[in-house]
């Protein structure tokens, strides 16, 4: 497992595009002409003070908003504006603030996972043939190996909410990945996590980028993005303000001032230069 | 399993509530019970005014019988808890509050019917030596079960009792006895006079809530003793023959247990059955009997099923007169729509307070083609299978049309809007009599004298013989509702554990991380609708021809008699929402005790509804929980599968 932030290769395959993205909810313009681009293999961070719009972005690329103007495309084709279509298109999420379906087990929570990816309807349940057995067979291997994937093997059959904290964080991962996405966007993955659940969460984004999967990533943790990501955006009040590599970002004023507010009067010259 | 038994000695202690020396608890406990069900065997009254005719020596009836079992219960359990050799299997917790439960039970049986008698006949005279011998006996075994070492919590969870209750309470009483003696009543203006007159229960019904539940605190701070299930220590292996047998021999004696109750002939019985039936259950639970026995049949999930359906298919043979056979056929009809409910509650969690509708739907259909002179399409006899067919297909086209605009709607709004539809088939089915609308239903009237259905020469309509025993026409309609259910049942198993059956579960826990996780909520849960739609049209269909007519008012949301959209979801969620056999028994229970409590008259849904109180208070996951909902609801009493640390971890996270 590499911990290096490998550079992508110059050529690889566009998989997201969001072009001139805006979502307004009445007067408040939540985003604001966002472009960004995410090719295959990557690792792109999205970061951005409280309230800047990140979550609300990633909601329009999944189609739980539909933008008010903009559009997003998927490998070239654009996104249609419902949950369900978009991850049968190749998008898969998490939540910011964990949705695990908490009264199934663990296992089941893959399987829900694997939804898009088998198509046995009603009344292949109630036959039962032995085609609808196979597919259950490997939707349960499948979901296993993913469990093993994301270190949750041994856990398949508890209560998703009787997990601790951040193997509910992983096995939310788990489930996204059960749709056999193209690209992954995790909101918050390490938010409330200590150091070293923080740590294996950084090894499992890697992996997950080992397997071909794109990740986009909204964070708070500067340590746990610059670590992990190839690029990243900064979002403020709805506007992407810079995007780049570690020492773009870090050094770019715009982005100290949205974090840190404005240097008094006269200290500093370069945000004016900026302007 | 040892991390439970050290959580559980961490809030449990065991000790007597009264100190008595410990073989003199065992033994008053185990002669009470032999007394109080010896008594079932000698005359507890002198004349046979009393219902059941308890005046004989030698041979136990009506009352008698509970009295009999709960005293034997009792007496084994406390020998069994004790450890004695052989009786083992009977407590396999080991655990003694069992013996207080069954012998509360006893107490309960005995007392009530002992007070029922002097009521009744007026005066103690009217007891014979049996009566003594069976209260003194059931109060023996109680105070023995006291001295017992119980499974005790080491700490009381209460609400605060303000004393001001008292207060409230005492000016209740002082009104009573105000507005009787005709004082109170110049306080009043003399226009709202009679409301006070007319309704003096009420200022005896307030002191009787409060003191009561102020008595149940008391009780319950002294006793400590509620839901407390030891954990099991491992069960020794059976070899599987004998496993099944040991299935086959419950399901037999539950089987025997469900005629008693349905063949109580008189409201005294029928309470004294209900009263040891739910301290017996209670005994069972607090034994381990049960924990051990649902082991059992999880393991043997096949034989469980043959075994319940064989037990009821059995129940028809067992009855010489049709009237309770025809209760039986109607408990496997309400239960059977209780169970499509379940699809649309249990499973997907869209709340269908309109869902009797759809039976009536199968219902009407099934009666319109049945050949019955007073449908519109008089000469239509159409065979029964198509006929249920086309029920089936009526209530799937309703429930589409219906679903399809309504399951937009998230929560109250579809609870609302699916009542209301219930409402509208109802009232439709009245109009469409070709004066206010269209000429369909027959308006009021319904369709009625539906022919006996016939297949393959078999007339449903006369009795036949089967071997030594003659099956009647409500047997044959019992064993072909039997079918359906059965059908409903591996349809219900099947799709709940599958890729649809996972994402009505998801859409119910959470419909917006379902979305996200590609599943389609309109479309899943517009199959749900409709396949509850199905099965219920199903249920209706078969319905139609058992009543052998059907009327609009059969179809209402609430009502006295059960199936009705309120008494349907009642049997869901008492039952057990998600599971397969919660409603089955729900539903059972649901019509047993208002047809059983009619002699209460005016009273009867006032009892009813305690009695759903009851359950809720006692066993708010539903009589036969899942395992998701027993967890749901009692997570702090049941053994935790992470440590204390993750708790804490996950609440510091959240």
């Amino acid at each position: 497992m590499t911990t290096d932030t490998a550079p992508a290769a110059p050529l690889a395959e566009t998989v997201l595009e969001a072009t001139d993205v805006v979502m307004r909810f009445g007067g408040l313009t939540a985003v604001n002409q966002v472009n960004l681009t995410v090719r295959q293999g990557e690792i792109v961070g999205l970061i951005g003070p409280n309230g800047a719009g990140k979550t609300t972005f990633f909601n329009c690329l999944t189609g739980l908003y539909v933008p008010t103007s903009g559009v997003v495309r998927y490998k070239g084709q654009v996104l249609p504006p419902k949950p369900h279509l978009v991850t049968q298109a190749g998008i898969a999420r998490t939540f910011q603030n964990i949705r695990l379906f908490s009264n199934m087990t663990v296992l089941e929570n893959v399987l829900v996972g694997r939804h898009t990816r088998t198509e046995e309807g009603l009344f292949s349940a109630i036959l039962r043939g032995p085609g609808y057995r196979r597919a259950e067979a490997e939707s349960r291997a499948r979901a296993m190996e993913l469990l093993e994937f994301c270190g949750l093997s041994g856990k398949a059959d508890h209560l998703a909410r009787n997990l601790p904290y951040g193997e509910q964080r992983k096995l939310e991962i788990a489930r996204a990945l059960a749709s056999e996405p193209g690209l992954l966007l995790l909101d918050e993955p390490t938010a409330g996590m200590n150091p070293q659940e923080t740590r294996s969460a950084e090894e499992l984004v890697f992996a997950i980028r080992d397997l071909g999967i794109a990740v986009l990533v909204i964070e708070h943790d500067m340590k746990f993005i610059f670590n992990l990501c190839d690029r990243t955006a900064v979002l403020v009040q709805g506007q992407k303000i810079v995007e780049g590599d570690r020492e773009t970002v870090q050094n770019d004023e715009r982005v100290v001032t949205a974090y840190l507010g404005e240097p008094l009067e006269g200290t500093t010259t370069a945000t004016e230069a900026d302007q | 399993m040892t991390t439970s038994s050290q959580k559980f000695a961490a809030s449990h202690e065991t000790t007597p509530v009264l100190r008595l020396p410990g073989t003199a608890a065992l033994a008053a406990a185990v002669a009470g019970g032999v007394l109080a069900a010896a008594s079932a065997a000698m005359s507890w009254t002198w004349t046979d005014q009393f219902p059941g005719d308890l005046t004989y020596y030698g041979s136990p009836a009506g009352l008698q019988w509970p009295a009999l079992v709960g005293g034997l219960l009792t007496a084994l359990l406390a020998l069994a808890a004790h450890g004695l050799k052989g009786l083992r299997w009977l407590s396999p917790s080991g655990s003694h509050n069992g013996v207080l439960f069954a012998a509360l039970g006893t107490l309960a049986v005995c007392w009530y019917s002992v007070i029922a008698i002097t009521v009744q006949l007026d005066g103690l005279v009217n007891l014979d030596p049996g009566g003594w011998v069976a209260a003194v006996g059931s109060l023996l075994a109680v105070v023995g079960a006291l001295g017992l070492p119980l499974d005790r919590r080491r700490t009381v969870k209460q609400t605060p009792f303000a004393p001001w209750w008292y207060l409230v309470a005492g000016v209740a009483v002082v009104l009573r006895v105000g507005f009787g003696q005709g004082w109170a009543l110049n306080a009043v203006p003399p226009g709202v006079r009679p409301l006070f007159t007319e309704n003096l229960w009420f200022f005896v019904a307030v002191p009787v809530v409060i003191l009561g539940f102020r008595l149940w605190q008391l009780l319950d701070a002294w006793l400590r003793i509620g839901r407390i299930e030891r954990p099991l220590p491992a069960a020794r292996a059976l070899p599987s023959w004998a496993e099944i047998l040991v299935i086959t021999a419950v399901f037999a004696l539950g089987l025997g247990v469900v005629e008693f109750g349905i063949s109580t002939e008189y409201g005294e019985l029928f309470i004294g059955f209900l009263l040891l039936a739910v301290f017996a259950t209670a005994a069972l639970l607090a034994g381990g009997t049960v924990a051990r026995l649902s082991e059992l049949t999880t393991r043997h999930r096949a034989v469980t099923t043959g075994a319940a359906f064989a037990a009821a298919g059995a129940f028809p043979f067992t009855q010489s007169s049709e009237t309770y056979v025809l209760i039986g056929a109607n408990i496997l009809i309400f239960a059977t729509v209780a169970l499509g409910l379940n699809v649309v509650v249990g499973l997907a969690g869209l709340l269908d307070l309109g869902y009797v509708a759809f039976l009536g739907v199968g219902a009407y259909a099934a009666a319109l083609v049945s050949g019955s002179p007073y449908s519109v399409f008089r000469g239509l006899h159409l065979p029964f299978p198509l006929a249920v067919l086309i029920g089936a297909l009526a209530a799937l086209v309703f429930g589409v049309v219906i679903g399809a605009p309504t399951l937009r709607l998230r929560g109250d709004y579809l609870a609302i809007v699916t009542l209301g539809f219930g409402e509208i088939f109802r009232i439709a089915m009245n109009n469409l009599d070709g004066r206010s609308g269209p000429s369909l239903t027959n308006g009021p009237n319904g369709v009625a004298a539906i022919p006996d259905v016939n297949l393959f020469g078999f007339d449903f309509g006369r009795p036949h013989d089967f071997g030594f025993v003659q099956l009647g026409k409500f047997g044959n309609y019992l064993l072909l509702m039997l079918v359906v259910t059965a059908i409903v049942v591996v349809v219900f198993g099947r799709v709940a554990n599958s890729r649809i059956g996972r994402a009505w579960v998801a859409i119910r826990e959470d419909e917006t991380a379902a979305e996200a996780m590609g599943i389609n909520g309109f479309r899943v849960k517009l199959i749900a609708f409709a396949l509850g739609a199905t099965l219920a049209g199903l249920a209706g269909a078969v319905q139609a021809h058992v009543a052998g007519a059907v009327s609009p008012d059969q179809y209402q949301f609430a009502g006295p008699v059960p199936p009705n959209s309120a008494f349907l979801l009642a049997a869901v969620i008492l039952g057990g929402m998600g599971t397969i056999s919660g409603p089955l028994v729900g539903a059972a229970l649901l019509f047993l005790i208002p047809a059983k409590l009619q002699f209460l008259q005016s009273y009867q849904l006032l009892a009813f509804g305690v009695a759903l109180i009851l359950l809720m208070r006692f066993r708010p996951e539903g009589l036969i929980a899942n395992r998701r909902r027993k967890l749901e609801f009692h997570e702090a009493e049941l053994p935790a599968q992470g440590g204390p640390t993750d708790d804490a971890l996950s609440k510091a996270g959240a």
